[in-house]
């Protein structure tokens, strides 16, 4: 699926998205960045409840499709300006991060 | 293709704003047309290596030589070393302090990802001198 069907699929809200086209071919969710950096598969969606600006770092090196913030977490500002300057696209949902997970689950089956 | 060298300072002190050596050499690799899946391992070794960097050694220096066959990824600091390489190399030891540990880092996986992601790795270190580790990503033919 790409990043749009997700947006659509999960309702999510877009805080920056830089490209609507790109696959998402799987998920993992975390919250301790090397953890992340060391586990989650290229191309997957990120959901966490980190929002510093250090997320949009360890998402652009992961390589991940996009960071979408679970339990209606905010983006702080540095992470919206670094998430535009490093082209990585940033979401949002209200739902908790098991709910969120036990969603993407459903969209990528 | 004739070996390319570049050299990124690395700033010590400001994690907020590390990985702006990881992101530049990142960028270049992809202006240089490298896989993936090799463009990616490059970038994680080194953005491991320069939050360690920031963390424990108030910052450094990462040297990278790029050719057809391999990513050369050195970063040098002139921090405190590393006592005990044996257990720093464990998954989940950490020496971060709580502010590294409350922006996400101090994981304890910063060494084991730059195994993790690198066909061969070195540590380099005195203790009271610095640490050089590095790391090689070979780039399939």
């Amino acid at each position: 699926m790409t990043v749009q069907q997700l947006i659509a699929s999960m309702n999510l809200t877009v805080f920056h998205l830089t490209d609507s086209q790109r696959a998402v071919t799987g998920g993992y969710v975390g919250d301790l960045l090397s953890w992340v950096m060391g586990r989650a598969g290229q191309d997957c969606a990120w959901l966490t409840i980190m929002s510093n600006q250090n997320v949009a770092a360890v998402a652009l090196m992961a390589d991940v499709s996009c960071v979408v913030l679970t339990e209606g977490v905010q983006p702080d500002e540095d992470l919206l300006r670094r998430a535009k300057e490093k082209s990585v696209t940033l979401l949002g949902t209200p739902l908790d991060t098991f709910t969120a997970a036990c969603k993407l689950g459903q969209a990528l089956n | 293709m004739e070996t390319i060298k570049l050299v990124y300072p690395v700033e010590g002190g400001d994690l907020i704003e590390a990985g702006e050596a990881s992101s530049k050499m990142k960028l270049t690799l992809k202006k240089l047309g490298l896989p993936q899946d090799v463009i990616r391992r490059a970038s994680i070794c080194m953005y491991e290596g320069e939050i360690n960097m920031v963390i424990h050694a108030d910052g450094g220096e990462a040297q990278v030589e790029v050719d057809s066959d391999q990513i050369l990824i050195r970063m040098i600091d002139s921090g405190p070393g590393i006592p005990n390489v044996q257990q720093a190399m464990q998954e989940g030891f950490s020496t971060a302090d709580s502010t590294a540990r409350e922006l996400g880092f101090g994981a304890g996986m910063g060494l084991p990802n730059m195994k993790r992601y690198s066909d061969e790795m070195t540590i380099d270190t005195v203790v009271g001198t610095g640490t050089t580790v590095t790391v090689k990503i070979k780039i399939p033919q």
